[in-house]
């Protein structure tokens, strides 16, 4: 019984060395065209996916956090250096605070678990990056979060940014907040806005993916998703795997040619 | 699947006219459908309050026709001159149309000069149609940059129809939605410096206050069309299009009519706007 048990175990291994070595062929291939630098990602329909699943309360935002580890991984390794996700929006607080506490636990808990040795942003050398109004955040989900951000700091391989707490036009406010008390003579450049943005630490999304079908933005980086290609799969955020992220990146490849000639005329 | 005529006789619409620049156009396929078909009556009461459009594909339907870029742009005229008639027709309040990108600079001279004066010859012979529609007219971006006499033609348009309630049509000119988010900061900033307001007094409504489309009561579209089947928004109104439904459409903007306008606000009318909730 022990020596099937082990050689099953073999076998389980021995198909995901093969099936992890498959994918790098397929991700060598990708690379032979532009890979995006940064994408960013609307993670909609967890909810969607726990009705449809018949799951309990909270397990859509449970399976959508194990689909966010997995692309991030496939992201990685297929070279794209930046990852933002909406993890939750300031308009999410007027939800039902049952939800809302939910959905904070499993963040304080995912936060914990991100920077951990054997997680995913250790073994990629992930700097995790918070971006959002953290203010509005409880205090342990806080300094769990700037926790995180000294502890990843060094990591320079790839940056994962999370926004919490986040929408586009409170961080725009909040840049010309900041602008404002910066240049107090009251004259103000683009360069100033830029630099006062949550979102100042990456450049520009080139793809911004809202997944469920949905075509809207949401608040979401509007200022630095004004030339992004956008996109909208009809997959619930938890459905979303390997071939939608390839299918992404070939669109991306068949209209790259033109972003960069306009991108070049405008330098 | 309700066909568009249907709609047409469903909200009242007169019937349709059809254009006289017939002669322009030579033999081509039809246009290709919109990516969501219709599938329910339009209801009158979910109509949105305003819709903003990217004039995307007309120098690539003058391409196809082999024709010169100035018969794009005339037919992308035709174009709209349909949309806002129809869109006073259904109760729209609001349309906004990119018009003019502060990016369309880098386009070749004569394609810009040949649009300019389209403009300029457009809202000559417009004006009075739109005077008599009850049509208010604004423009957004900066128009210093337009030649003198487009930009007096713009303010007289403006002064005349500004007492107009129908339908507000702003003309989004030489308009970069960064630009109008950096504009909106320097006033603010101008403020502070002159004691006008408290840095701290800064907040979403404050900065909504100074952006261009300060000259409507409904600032941020529920509806974005653009057509030509380009995937973005291309720096049009960033910050009002935080909650607008997006529709994207293969259609050039000269093929853009009756049914692909009834089309998009029928799968405006199916989709549901949770705003965060």
């Amino acid at each position: 019984m022990e020596r099937n048990t082990n050689s099953s175990n073999i076998i389980v291994r021995l198909f995901g060395s093969w099936v992890s070595y498959m994918r790098k062929c397929l991700f060598q291939v990708l690379s032979v065209g532009p890979v995006p630098s940064h994408l960013a990602f609307i993670l909609d329909g967890n909810r969607r996916y726990a009705r449809k699943w018949g799951l309990g309360e909270g397990m859509g935002h449970r399976a959508g956090f194990l689909s966010l580890m997995t692309l991030m991984k496939y992201c990685y390794e297929l070279g794209v250096k930046y990852i933002t996700v909406y993890a939750f929006s300031i308009d999410n607080f007027k939800r039902k605070p049952d939800e809302v506490q939910g959905v904070m636990d499993l963040m304080l808990e995912k936060i914990e678990g991100l920077v951990k040795e054997e997680s995913i942003v250790n073994q990629y050398g992930v700097r995790v990056e918070f971006v959002g109004n953290l203010k509005l955040l409880s205090e342990p989900v806080r300094n769990a979060a700037e926790k995180a951000m000294r502890i990843t700091a060094h990591n320079n391989r790839a940056i994962l940014l999370i926004a919490v707490a986040y929408t586009s036009t409170d961080e725009i406010a909040h840049a010309a907040h900041q602008s404002c008390l910066d240049r107090k003579e009251g004259v103000i450049r683009l360069s100033d806005v830029e630099r006062h943005m949550y979102m100042g630490v990456a450049p520009d999304p080139e793809i911004l993916v809202r997944t469920s079908g949905e075509t809207r933005l949401s608040n979401f980086l509007l200022w630095q998703t004004s030339s992004s290609l956008l996109s909208s799969p009809k997959a619930l955020w938890p459905e979303m795997g390997l071939r939608h992220l390839v299918w992404l990146v070939l669109n991306f490849q068949r209209v790259q040619p033109y972003l960069d000639t306009t991108k070049k005329k405008l330098l | 699947m309700v066909s568009s005529l249907q709609i047409r006789v469903g909200l009242g619409l007169p019937e349709p006219h059809r254009s006289s620049s017939v002669d322009l156009i030579k033999q081509v396929p039809p246009p290709p459908r919109a990516l969501s078909s219709a599938k329910h009556p339009l209801l009158r009461e979910s109509m949105p309050r305003h819709v903003a459009v990217i004039m995307d594909g007309n120098r690539r339907w003058a391409r196809m026709r082999g024709l010169p870029v100035g018969s794009g742009y005339e037919a992308g005229l035709g174009a709209l001159r349909r949309m806002v008639e129809l869109s006073s027709n259904l109760g729209i309040r609001v349309l906004t149309v990119f018009a003019f990108s502060s990016d369309n600079w880098f386009r070749p001279k004569v394609e810009v000069d040949v649009l300019m004066a389209l403009f300029d010859r457009g809202l000559r012979e417009e004006l009075q149609n739109l005077v008599s529609a009850d049509v208010r007219i604004s423009v957004i971006g900066d128009s210093s940059k337009l030649f003198n006499s487009l930009q007096a033609l713009l303010a007289n348009a403006i002064e005349t129809t500004k007492k107009n309630s129908k339908l507000h049509l702003i003309i989004a000119v030489n308009y970069s939605g960064r630009s109008d988010v950096v504009q909106a900061c320097q006033k603010l900033a101008v403020k502070v410096k002159d004691g006008v307001i408290e840095p701290g007094a800064i907040d979403e409504v404050a900065f909504e206050r100074e952006l261009g489309t300060n000259c409507t009561d409904f600032p941020h579209p529920d509806l974005l069309i653009r057509t030509s089947g380009e995937l973005r928004v291309s720096n049009f109104l960033l910050w009002q299009l935080a909650h607008t439904e997006l529709y994207f459409t293969e259609s050039l903007w000269p093929d853009f009519g009756e049914d692909e306008f009834l089309q998009a606000l029928s799968s405006f009318q199916e989709r549901q706007r949770r705003f965060g909730c």
